[in-house]
């Protein structure tokens, strides 16, 4: 079992947590070295993957997954540990673990009581982990579940504002979203293989074998994307996120902006459209509709806000609408368009969301009314807003380009007009981003300097500069140079296109 | 050709950008000021190379049987959306391409030079000449584009460019709204390139210009009649397209960002916002030229915006009392100028596509002497705001005693954009006007009009500023020259505006590569020569000398010079519409909406349990009794049920 490099993912962080137990709450040198230490090997482990799985693919290994494994777990109900990954998962690795070394950094100096925090911290990361590396629907659910109940205490005890509302709503509405993941997954488990033989949770094997008939494929699919898309935030189930955003603390808000909603996507190509194809040919119609008026949605909202984390919370709705939508056009363009936005949002919320908790550190305020200047005062951390801005607006050269350009690209080759006047629906969005992004920016960095009480203000610290530039570099990566990255993902999708064809005949 | 002095004409503005962006900071103002000045002139000579060994090197890869070729240096891939669609990232050399590297670099060189004069005194020295780089690296990337994504990715990268260098000053809250403004109305026309760039791909299957525009009859069977709204779907395209254009060269209804851009440092607005970025518009429409021709209905479109916007920013331009805004207003008129002239560079079609080269031709021809004069033009500004510490001309008057170099060479700059022989405006103009006779004596006519203006709005501020009416306070600070970096830009663009009329520019650049051989046709010539001196001496007479008259017929019709003045109220309509309509009524209708529908309705879900389960705890009381007689009620109720049931 420990011969399978993809369960050292899970195990890392549990190390992780066992790590953090030997510590004192008072010796924060030792909870740090032992954050550092493992998120460096979690960065390493994934890079390597990463080249490993590249490897492995230009050495003609063709197929669907690679390093699979499984263990029984609980026999009655055919469950196992089953591991495996595609292009996309290695990338998903890749995102999350940077996130968290780079959330490491970001909460250096976390207070009160900086051993739990880690502690819930590494939990989470170890669902996060866990979903992206199962292939098994139960174990997948499961690690889900581990990644989103930490949420609550880290709002509720290390949050502020009305971080008890926030942390209540944000857990409910996601259990929620749960219940109805639930109902699906259960579903898509009885009929996951003809009469007469086993049930299996293998999402593998259930493309392979299962002929789910369209009336129940059609239930399922609602309820399962619905599942996946509250965690999305898909309108209208996108109201926890203003609200948990705000109230949550940094590396917290980074980790779940930048990688917890992207599991919602994931799991919405991976099981809702992968294993029921046809429904997905019948009722995309109904969910472009929503993620449609998700992206427009969004970007309006934001536009008038006036906490930082509100503002990039609803502009979350808004490229996460992207996410889903492009994932609904159901061609192989479009959602590698998905997947690179997930990449480019992860990295660039969890950067914006960084720079917010270090501005707000700072200043000790959110409002952008009461702030303005900033950049005299705070030049480096001024700088990397701005880029962060700009890679939220679709600079080319950096991530968001990319993936808008993917996506748009994509959709536009489906040709008639409902999907046309939706593509165009959405395009119109990056206007409006670049309206939301250059207000904050304008009043939040430029201009006069508003409050006197700010010109004493340091700038960012070393540890707040490594955090920042590691995100960075990987967003100027991926819009310099997108094409491996497309490519692998390209390569990913081709099973789960080729169900989507064969459904639709 | 060897590929290495190509990828260094891109390699070495983005090296500088980074290095002087990372490292700017610690290094002294003269380091970096040294460090950009000698990177330029560095890439000035070896675009001047390239472009010299394209057009006078003869290689049968430049020029074939006496036809300039298109030739991809290096075109390699950049991002695969499907099999057929890839985006490449190239360096594409024709006879157009090849000029623009030769004027960007001049330009941006004699820019560098200049700055280092002018923002001498300026904090964050070292981040202009950083902008300054990335903005002549997005520049260069976005002429040499071998494809159309290409070109709209460097597009996006020249506005940001302009973007950070209009906010320079970012202090000043003027300068912020009118980076953003800049930045936000040119991303609502890049809008519609985008989406014209997705319809035109989507049937063409392809971004590349040369496969595109070889065989425009085949591109335009390739949408097999495809309609829309009752437009053909290339129309839509074709147009879409050139609403990107609209919005960087500040063609009307999207001009208003170019005169707020003057916010912006002055050597910026010579570089960026007169002889290059602005120009991408016509650039883009010559790049595309073939396929415009095939769409009669988008070059009809672009000679009637070119025509409008071209009499009206003239107009405006004679009642403006900032220096720099009349040189901005005059900026959106001459490439109005070019723009129309594009569209006239066609006859109606005769055998499937024809078109004269004569406005194309033109066209490019004006873009290059109206890029030399207008930043001549702009720097002299710079040279004049640098002496009086004002931008308004009533603050000057009188000064060609005080600073004569800036005085001579401002009125070589007048006298080539009035149109003077022999000047080179005169020879760019002349053709123009040429082609748009050829087309109809309406367009030769209404255009010459707007030359006349030209000719008038220039010369007003030209006496306005060096005659007029001494200032007093040159008693008390005595404005001068500047100092040779300054001075020698000045001077080298006089002298070139000076000589390059006389350049062949036919032989070089038309739209097929054949060459074109120049010759001035004497009645159109002699019309407008007429015009512009007409005009000239009419300003002469109204602002040599101070006097009452321009008073007198600003009063004969205020209401038109308050409207012109406040140019037409372009401004306060999309103010109207933005902050009053958009901001007002969709935005904080959505955010309400948001809170108090859509997330009340879920705080209703949780208020409800709540609620119902306050009101059903009263039965978990432990009152025994109470528990009693809810238990033989239910028997009851069970009892009965089950005798109804079995009845």
């Amino acid at each position: 079992m420990f011969e399978n490099i993809l369960i050292w993912f899970v195990i890392i962080p549990v190390i992780m947590m066992a790590g953090l137990g030997l510590c004192r709450n008072s010796s924060m040198n030792a909870i740090r070295a032992v954050m550092v230490v493992c998120s460096t090997i979690l960065v390493a482990l994934s890079v390597w993957l990463c080249c490993d799985f590249l490897a492995q693919r230009a050495a003609g290994n063709t197929a669907e997954m690679l390093y699979t494994g499984s263990w029984m777990w609980y026999a009655p109900l055919n469950i196992h540990l089953a591991v495996g990954v595609d292009g996309i998962s290695v990338l998903m690795l890749m995102l999350s673990s940077v996130i968290v070394f780079a959330g490491t950094f970001a909460s250096w100096k976390i207070n009160p009581l900086p051993k739990n925090f880690f502690l819930w911290f590494a939990l989470l990361s170890t669902g996060v982990f866990g979903f992206f590396i199962s292939i098994d629907m139960f174990t997948m659910f499961m690690f889900y579940e581990v990644a989103l109940i930490p949420m609550y205490l880290l709002i509720g005890v290390w949050g502020t504002g009305r971080k008890e509302y926030s942390a209540m709503k944000l857990t409910l509405m996601l259990m929620g979203g749960s219940a109805f993941l639930m109902l699906g997954l259960l579903g898509i488990y009885w009929h996951s293989a003809p009469e007469g033989q086993p049930l299996t949770w293998n999402i593998l094997e259930i493309s392979h074998n299962a002929a789910i008939a369209p009336e129940w494929q059609k239930m399922l699919f609602c309820f399962t994307f619905v599942g996946f898309g509250v965690l999305g935030a898909m309108f209208p189930f996108h109201t926890w996120s203003p609200d948990g955003h705000a109230c949550a603390p940094t590396a917290v808000s980074m980790l779940h902006a930048g990688v917890l909603m992207k599991l919602g996507g994931y799991g919405c190509f991976r099981i809702a459209i992968f294993l029921l194809p046809q429904a997905a040919n019948e009722l995309a119609w109904i969910f472009i509709i929503l993620t449609g008026i998700s992206i427009v949605y969004g970007a309006f909202s934001a536009c008038v806000q006036t906490d930082l984390k509100y503002i990039n919370a609803y502009s979350s709705v808004s490229h996460c609408g992207m996410v889903l939508f492009a994932i609904l056009m159901l061609n192989t363009t479009a959602m590698t368009g998905a997947i690179l936005q997930m990449l480019s949002h992860g990295l660039m919320t969890a950067l914006f969301f960084a720079l917010i908790g270090m501005i707000y550190g700072r200043t000790h305020t959110r409002d952008i009314r009461q702030m303005g200047g900033l950049m005299k005062i705070m030049p480096y951390l001024g700088v990397c807003y701005m880029i962060a801005g700009f890679a939220s607006l679709g600079l080319p050269g950096l991530s968001g380009f990319v993936a808008e350009m993917t996506i748009f690209f994509g959709s536009f080759q489906e040709a008639d007009l409902f999907h046309r006047c939706f593509v165009i629906a959405a395009t119109c969005s990056i206007v409006i981003t670049a309206v939301y992004i250059l207000r904050v920016v304008g009043k939040l960095l430029l201009g006069p300097v508003q409050d006197e009480h700010h010109l004493q203000l340091t700038d960012a610290e070393w540890w707040e500069r490594l955090s920042t530039v590691t995100l960075i570099l990987c967003i100027a990566g991926i819009g310099c140079f997108p094409n491996w990255i497309n490519e692998t993902i390209q390569a990913s999708f081709s099973p789960i296109i080729a169900a989507i064809q064969s459904a639709a005949i | 050709m060897d590929i290495t002095l190509p990828i260094l004409i891109l390699a070495i503005p983005i090296t500088m950008f980074l290095i002087l962006g990372i490292g700017g900071v610690k290094m002294s103002r003269k380091a970096a000021g040294v460090i950009g000045i000698v990177a330029n002139g560095c890439l000035a000579a070896i675009a001047y190379t390239v472009a010299f060994t394209y057009f006078f090197s003869g290689d049968p890869l430049f020029i074939l049987d006496g036809v300039r070729q298109q030739y991809q240096v290096f075109d390699v891939t950049w991002l695969a959306f499907t099999e057929r669609l890839v985006v490449n990232i190239g360096f594409l050399l024709d006879p157009i391409s090849a000029m623009m590297l030769v004027v960007i670099t001049t330009i941006s060189f004699m820019v560098h030079l200049y700055s280092w004069g002018y923002m001498e005194h300026e904090p964050g020295f070292q981040r202009y000449y950083a902008f300054l780089a990335l903005f002549t690296f997005s520049m260069l990337g976005l002429v040499v584009a071998t494809n159309i994504f290409q070109m709209y990715i460097f597009w996006e990268l020249v506005g940001v460019s302009s973007y950070l260098l209009i906010g320079f000053f970012y202090k000043l809250p003027s300068a912020v709204s009118a980076s953003k403004k800049a930045f936000i109305v040119t991303r609502f026309a890049d809008l519609g390139f985008l989406i014209g760039i997705l319809v035109l791909s989507y049937y063409t299957h392809t971004f590349n210009f040369i496969s595109m525009t070889e065989n425009p009859v085949s591109v335009f069977e390739s949408f097999g009649g495809a309609t829309f709204m009752g437009a053909s779907a290339m129309t839509w395209a074709m147009v879409l397209i050139f609403t990107g254009g609209m919005g960087k060269s500040a063609m009307m209804p999207l001009h208003i960002w170019l005169p707020d851009a003057m916010e912006g440092p002055t050597p910026v607005s010579a570089l960026i916002h007169a002889a290059t970025m602005v120009v991408a518009g016509v650039y883009l429409v010559a790049r595309m030229f073939p396929l415009y021709c095939v769409v009669d209905a988008s070059m009809t479109f672009i000679a009637c915006v070119g025509a409008i916007t071209a009499f009206y920013a003239a107009v405006v331009a004679c009642a403006q009392i900032d220096i720099k805004r009349v040189l901005a207003f005059s900026t959106i008129s001459q490439i109005a100028f070019m723009m129309t002239s594009l569209a006239c560079a066609y006859d109606q079609p005769v055998e499937g596509v024809h078109y004269s080269g004569l406005g194309y031709m033109a066209g490019m021809f004006h873009l290059f002497t109206h890029a030399m004069f207008k930043a001549l033009l702009f720097l002299g500004a710079g040279a004049l705001i640098h002496a009086v510490h004002s931008n308004n001309y009533t603050s000057m008057g009188g000064l060609r005693k005080y600073m004569p170099i800036t005085h001579w060479t401002f009125l070589i700059g007048c006298l080539a954009i009035a149109g003077i022989p022999p000047f080179s405006g005169f020879f760019s103009k002349d053709e123009m006007l040429a082609a748009m006779f050829s087309r109809g004596w309406f367009w030769g006519a209404w255009m010459t009009m707007v030359a006349g203006l030209t000719a008038f709005y220039m010369f007003r501020l030209y006496y306005l500023i060096f005659w007029w009416e001494e200032n007093p306070h040159y008693k008390e600070h005595k404005p001068h020259d500047s100092p040779w970096q300054m001075s020698l830009p000045l001077i080298f663009l006089a002298a070139v505006s000076c000589v390059a009329g006389f350049i062949p520019f036919g032989e070089f650049v038309t739209y097929n590569g054949e060459p074109y051989h120049i010759h001035i046709d004497p009645a159109t010539a002699a019309t407008s020569i007429t015009v512009a001196v007409l005009a000239i001496a009419l300003a002469t007479v109204m602002y040599r000398k101070k006097n009452p008259l321009p008073d007198k017929v600003a009063s004969i019709w205020p209401g038109l010079w308050t409207a012109a003045n406040r140019r037409f109220y372009w401004d306060e309509m999309y103010m109207f519409v933005t902050h009053k309509i958009i901001f007002g009524i969709i935005c904080k209708g959505i955010a309400w909406f948001d809170r108090h529908v859509i997330d009340a309705t879920m705080d209703m879900f949780a208020k409800v349990t709540q609620k119902a389960s306050f009101a059903i705890r009263g039965m978990q009381s432990g009152e025994i009794q109470a528990y009693v007689y809810w238990y033989f009620a239910g028997a009851v109720a069970l009892a009965a049920i089950t005798w109804i049931c079995l009845l």
